[in-house]
C-alpha cells in the first residue's frame, strides 16, 4: 500500500522560494502568473498496517513529523 | 555553573559554544552526543548549538527535534532548568514546541553571514541580564533560514510578557525594515519561554566572545546565565 503525503504552506506564510520562482518564470517568457506556491511531495511505501488505519496513521505521521503545523497545511492520499 | 552542549550529525558550532561557557564558568562544558537518552546529572544549562543537523532535511531542526536525547532535554526544561538555542538550535527549540513559532527561508533568499546589531529588548532574563540597562549589542548572523514567523495572537502575547529578546536594529539601536536582515516579524532576533528560562536565537553570540576575534558582545549572554545561576 502506498500513501501520499502533499505538504503546502499555508495561506499568508510567505513564500518567498515560490515568488524567486514565479520571478523566474517571466524572465524565460512565460507571463501571466499571478503567483507561485511552493510545497513537497513525500510517497510512503506502508507495510503492516491495517488500510483502514492506514489514514489515521499517515495523519498522525504528518503531525508529529511530516509537516510543521504552525505553517503548513497537508493532505493524505491512500494509494 | 555546569552547562552541556548538545551534539547532532551536522552541528558545527558545539566546540564554539563549549568554549565560550569555559570562559566565563572556568568549567568545562559537557559534549552530550544526539543518541543519549539521559543527560548528565546536576546540569544548569543546557546548549544547542548552531549549524546544520541532519543536513537540514525535512525542515531545518526537523529531524534533531525527534533526536533520543531532545525527550531528555524537553523534560528538562519543563522542569525548570536552562535551555539556549542558538541558529540551528533555535530552530531545533521551535521543531520541539519549547518556543512558539517557525523559522521560514530568509525573505531575500540569501544567506546572510555577516555582523548585525541587536536592540536587547528585556533584561528581565536570565540570558539577558548583563546588559543591565539595555543596549545595542554588536553579534554576527549566519543563517539561509532565520525569518521568524508566529500569528498576531502569540506575536501580541510574545510582546505583552515581554518574551521578545533581542531585535534586529541599526547601530544606533532604532529597529527599521533596513536593520532586518531576514524578514523576521517584528525584527524578532530572540525569543523567551513564558518561564523565562529557555531561549532561542538566530545570532551566534559564542562567535564573538573575544575581543581577539573582534569584539565581545556575545560574552554578555553567558555573562548573564553566569551571574543568574552562579551561587552567590
Amino acid at each position: 500500500m502506498h500513501a501520499r503525503v502533499h505538504i503546502t504552506l499555508k495561506p499568508g506564510v510567505l513564500d518567498p522560494q515560490g515568488e524567486a520562482v514565479r520571478h523566474a518564470l517571466g524572465a524565460i517568457g512565460f507571463n501571466g502568473v499571478n503567483g507561485v506556491r511552493q510545497g513537497k511531495v513525500i510517497d510512503l511505501d506502508l507495510h503492516g498496517i491495517e488500510p483502514a488505519q492506514a489514514e489515521e496513521q499517515v495523519r498522525q505521521m504528518c503531525e508529529k513529523l511530516l509537516a510543521n503545523t504552525v505553517i503548513e497545511n497537508y493532505t493524505v492520499e491512500i494509494l | 555553573m555546569k552547562t552541556a552542549v548538545i551534539v547532532f550529525p551536522g552541528s558545527n558550532c558545539d566546540r564554539d559554544l563549549a568554549r565560550a561557557f569555559e570562559r566565563v564558568s572556568g568549567r568545562p562544558s559537557t559534549m552530550v552526543w544526539h543518541k543519549e537518552t539521559a543527560l548528565p546529572s546536576g546540569l544548569d544549562v543546557v546548549a544547542l548549538p548552531g549549524g546544520f543537523s541532519f543536513g537540514d532535511y525535512l525542515r531545518c531542526g526537523a529531524i534533531a527535534a525527534r533526536s533520543p536525547i531532545m525527550r531528555a532535554v524537553a523534560e528538562f526544561a519543563q522542569g525548570g532548568g536552562h535551555v539556549l538555542g542558538i541558529c540551528n538550535g533555535f530552530q531545533v527549540l521551535l521543531e520541539t514546541g519549547l518556543l512558539p513559532g517557525a523559522l521560514l527561508r530568509n525573505a531575500g533568499l540569501n544567506f546572510v553571514c555577516r555582523d548585525v546589531h541587536l536592540n536587547v529588548e528585556t533584561t528581565d532574563s536570565p540570558f539577558t541580564n548583563a546588559w543591565h540597562n539595555g543596549g545595542v549589542a554588536r553579534i554576527p548572523v549566519a543563517h539561509h533560514d532565520g525569518n521568524y514567523l508566529v500569528d498576531d495572537s502569540l506575536l501580541d502575547r510574545l510582546h505583552g510578557e515581554s518574551r521578545v529578546a533581542f531585535t534586529y536594529c541599526d547601530a544606533l539601536g532604532n529597529v527599521t525594515d533596513e536593520a532586518n536582515p531576514n524578514g523576521s516579524v517584528s525584527n524578532i532576533a530572540g525569543v523567551l519561554s513564558p518561564n523565562r528560562r529557555v531561549l532561542g536565537m538566530m545570532p551566534h553570540p559564542e562567535r564573538l566572545c573575544d575581543p581577539a576575534l573582534g569584539g565581545s558582545d556575545g560574552a554578555k549572554v553567558f555573562e548573564s546565565l553566569l551571574g543568574a545561576l552562579a551561587p552567590a
